[in-house]
């Protein structure tokens, strides 16, 4: 026999790959290093509403947006799970029904024509949530309600609502603290679920949501540091209510001009809404990532730019004969099924019936007398 | 002037037997009452069985049958061999043939298992392989290695294999598995940087091992109007693509199939170059191609397996013909590309099947074995077998017809054993160390039973790697991963008990604290008066 042994190390250590792996990727030569830019093979989106009642539009706004941008830059419906935790298009007091606007003067509508909202209402609760991240869901649960990322798949997630100093609320009823939000990540990363994961949250205190990661190859954004609020852009007299987050507008466009073969990057990203537009002072994370900033695409996460490879080796095959197919000779179909012939019901003769109640009235009038038969004619 | 009540005697020993009892109620039932009730049940797991499985050390083991055939070792060196009389003889026209026959001859002389090699030594001076070519690899599980070993004179038995070694390992790292092939299935668990390029690029482009996979075909007819399209695929997928799909069911399930769908464009505009009057899609522009597709392809709801796709597409007809460029500008003969971990499309040109004056719309009747044979190719770089480097002075037998050879589907089995140890190893111990971190979490029965049966079925797998029976390691090595996988993602696992310390303060102390402080200053009452009564009996005794 031949014997060949092997041992493998179960763990993954961080801290000695980050100058192996940047010296690995700086080597650029012919198209074959497009292949290596990345690992990611494909793109998925996680975008969360969190707050219902119709003075929360923003949020919704918020998220249909990037949503919106999402899909234009090419993460296809399969691949990203909207959850809004209310209706706001067919909500009763919107004086515009069917549409959710992100400019004042009805500029853009962001709901469009081809939404497809994977969790409403109610079903947005964080346990939900935690379910789509870890994959713990029942096993009932539909293919478009899933999160089926592998270990080459780049995850934009984005939050918006009404959060605090470490927590985010859900539905005005519960919340989700910064700890469970790094337990979750530390699980997918546990089953390789994610290759890179760019969080942007866009909430109160929003710094706060990612104090506590501690997983490798997170990037987070969010829209404001622990102690301030996130303000809203501008309100709509028509609709009236506060359109869009000062965040995510200035974000929208931003992403606006991108487009799927754009090289913009990260830094760029950091740079959207300063605090002379925001008021408070976006804040990111780049510490547990292992590339450097400047060198991620935008249409990294955003958008999703397939790696393609020409097929060179082909097959040759000989055209298949068939061979002719023999059919038994068969009876027609009346031969086999022998049906009885229908049972006519039988009715009485016609007019007997009329005959039948002509004579029950005759009778009546015979033994009460006539005078009653003035009463029917 | 306070007026305190005064109590008799025994009304206090009442009071004090009263408080007492009342405090050892609280202790000895209350207590573990409490702690009993908020309890999570946490049904039992082999920690002991699951803490081996990290420093995991695998073996792999092949078996190798050498065969000599006559002319190669001096008669001295043949007496010590145990011989058996197999003799081939035939006349063959051409070289090439004679060697698929003496191959495909061999092959039914022998029984090979899942996992082992044969290896033939021919003499150096042979005719069977041509001049410059040392090792044949045919179909099956046998090679044909040319070799001088009579030269070795005088040696025994041992040398003479000592001297073959080299060579039959470099067959063996054709044939079964190298370091390459084993880092690049444990990708997910080494460090970054220890696997080539080669191999990451492979690692990249296959799908992970799954217990299924979808693979759907789809016809685009951008143009109904003008093409009126005929693929016989059903007849198609019988003949050329279910025979691999059948070999491969040791490996996952299969479910395939079909669609056509009509006005369905590319994303892209392709260019028209007068050069070669034809549209053209550059390499660049095809990675803009798939998304816009992606959207109308549609699969099956109710699994959640990894989908393959494969799309030929027909262009209409006043984009036709349309080819494919690569990156120096060259035609692609198979005018076919494929993504990592998503499938591939074709364009099929059938613009030269009609004039300008026939009358649309054409009947057109697609040729399945030239588009099967593209489709089939990228199904296998899809499945994990990679693209044939064959080391120099090798010559390997292509698959053909069949789709895929034996020792190719040998290697892929290797590595998909070694990926589902690796997998099913690295789930149950993170899933070990989550449970044990977290405190309450509930732990039914049926996740203990999972985790049990596949920590069996791994170890299971590890004897029957070491002991070379490829088969059984695979069959165990599935049943591992999927068993892992339940337990893993089981719906009640999901730990929504985070309590901050504070939390849990503000919780029992409204509870507990009223009804304990009384206890607790009776009792110490209690202590001071027995103090203060044996400080009296004291001093009465001085």
């Amino acid at each position: 026999g031949w014997k060949r042994g092997s041992s493998f190390l179960p763990g993954i250590d961080v801290t000695d790959t980050k100058l192996s792996t940047s010296a690995f990727l700086l080597l650029h030569q012919a198209r074959a290093e497009r292949f290596f830019r990345s690992d990611h093979t494909n793109n998925w989106a996680v975008l969360v509403c969190t707050s219902r009642f119709w003075f929360n539009y923003r949020h919704v706004a918020n998220t249909l947006s990037v949503y919106r941008s999402v899909k234009r830059l090419g993460i296809p419906d399969s691949h990203i799970v909207l959850m809004l935790a209310d209706d706001m298009a067919c909500n009763h007091r919107n004086p515009k029904p069917a549409t959710v606007f992100s400019h004042k003067n009805m500029e853009l509508n962001v709901y469009g024509d081809d939404v497809e909202v994977d969790y409403r209402g109610y079903e947005v609760t964080v346990e939900n949530f935690l379910r789509v991240l870890t994959g713990r869901l029942p096993p009932s649960t539909p293919r478009s309600k899933r999160l089926l990322s592998d270990d080459h798949s780049n995850i934009l997630i984005y939050l918006t609502g009404h959060g605090g100093n470490g927590f985010l609320k859900f539905q005005d009823s519960e919340e989700i603290s910064n700890v469970e939000l790094a337990d979750a990540f530390e699980q997918m990363w546990q089953k390789r679920r994610y290759n890179e994961l760019l969080f942007i949250i866009d909430t109160c205190q929003g710094a706060s949501m990612y104090e506590r990661f501690y997983s490798p190859n997170l990037m987070a954004l969010a829209s404001s540091q622990v102690g301030e609020d996130s303000l809203s852009h501008q309100p709509d007299l028509a609709i009236g209510v506060h359109l869009m987050d000062r965040y995510t507008f200035y974000l929208l466009e931003f992403l606006e001009d991108i487009h799927p073969a754009s090289q913009a990057n990260m830094n760029d990203l950091f740079k959207v809404c300063p605090k002379s537009q925001c008021v408070s002072t976006p804040g990111h994370r780049t510490d547990l990532f292992q590339r450097d900033p400047g060198s991620v695409l935008i249409t990294d996460f955003f958008g999703s730019v397939r790696k393609v490879e020409i097929t060179m080796e082909t097959i040759n095959l000989t055209p298949h004969t068939e061979t002719a197919l023999a059919y038994v000779d068969q009876l027609p179909v009346a031969q086999i099924i022998h049906q009885k012939p229908k049972q006519k019901d039988w009715h009485p003769p016609d007019g007997f019936i009329l005959g039948l109640w002509t004579l029950i009235l005759l009778v009546f009038f015979r033994t009460y007398g006539i005078k009653h038969l003035k009463h029917i004619f | 002037l306070s007026i305190r009540p005064v109590l008799s005697d025994p009304e206090k020993q009442r009071g004090r037997s009263a408080a007492v009892a009342i405090a050892a109620l609280v202790i000895a039932a209350g207590i573990p009452l409490w702690w009993k009730t908020t309890e999570t049940y946490r049904a039992w797991l082999p920690a002991a069985r699951i803490s081996e499985l990290e420093a995991l050390q695998l073996e792999l083991r092949v078996e190798v049958e050498v065969v000599f055939a006559r002319g190669t070792l001096s008669p001295e060196q043949q007496k010590k061999v145990p011989a058996s009389r197999i003799t081939y003889e035939s006349c063959c026209k051409s070289k090439s043939l004679c060697l698929v026959e003496a191959d495909h001859a061999l092959h039914t002389l022998t029984e090979t298992s899942c996992g082992s090699v044969v290896i033939y030594i021919i003499p150096e001076a042979s005719a069977l392989l041509p001049q410059d070519m040392r090792v044949y690899v045919g179909r099956s599980r046998t090679a044909l290695l040319r070799s001088q070993v009579a030269s070795v004179v005088g040696a025994g038995l041992p040398e003479v294999l000592a001297a073959l070694d080299p060579q039959m390992e470099q067959v063996l790292q054709t044939m079964s598995f190298n370091h390459q092939d084993v880092t690049a299935a444990l990708t997910d668990r080494l460090r970054p940087g220890l696997s080539t390029r080669d191999s990451l690029a492979d690692s990249m482009r296959a799908f992970k091992s799954s217990p299924g996979y979808e693979i759907t075909f789809s016809l685009l007819n951008p143009d109904p109007k003008h093409h009126q399209l005929h693929w016989d695929v059903e007849a198609a997928l019988d003949a050329y693509i279910y025979p691999l799909l059948h070999k491969m069911a040791p490996v996952a399930n299969f479910s395939v199939d079909s669609q056509i769908l009509y006005y369905a464009v590319l994303g892209v505009n392709p260019r028209y170059d007068a050069s070669a009057s034809a549209y053209t899609l550059s390499a660049d522009s095809l990675a803009h191609v798939i998304n816009p597709v992606e959207a109308r392809l549609g699969s099956n709801a109710a699994s959640s397996n990894p989908v393959l796709n494969f799309l030929l597409y027909v262009p209409d007809s006043l984009h036709s013909p349309l080819i494919i460029r690569n990156d120096q500008k060259q035609e692609v003969a198979s005018n076919a590309f494929h993504s990592p971990r998503w499938g591939g499309i074709m364009v099929y040109n059938v613009d030269g099947a009609y004039g300008n004056d026939t009358q649309f719309p054409v009947d057109i009747a697609i040729d399945m074995s030239r588009v099967m044979g593209v489709f089939l190719s990228q199904l296998r770089l899809m499945l994990g077998f990679q693209q044939t480097g064959a080391p120099p002075g090798f010559v390997l037998e292509a698959a053909g017809r069949e789709g895929v050879a034996e020792w190719e589907l040998d290697r892929l089995l290797w590595s998909r054993s070694v990926e589902n140890v690796a997998t099913a190893s690295a789930s149950i111990t993170s899933l070990a160390q989550l449970l044990d971190q977290i405190a309450n979490i509930v732990i039914n029965d049926n996740i203990a039973q999972q985790v049990a049966s596949a920590v069996t079925a791994l170890q299971a797998a590890v004897a029957e790697l070491e002991a070379g029976n490829l088969a059984l390691a695979l069959e165990h090595s599935r049943e591992a991963i999927s068993a892992s996988e339940r337990a893993f993602f089981d719906p009640s696992l999901l730990h929504l008990l985070y309590f901050p310390d504070d939390q849990k303060f503000a919780i029992y102390i409204p509870l507990f604290l009223p009804m304990c402080v009384p206890i607790l200053l009776s009792l110490l009452k209690i202590f001071r008066e027995v103090q203060q009564h044996r400080a009296e009996k004291r001093a009465k005794r001085d």
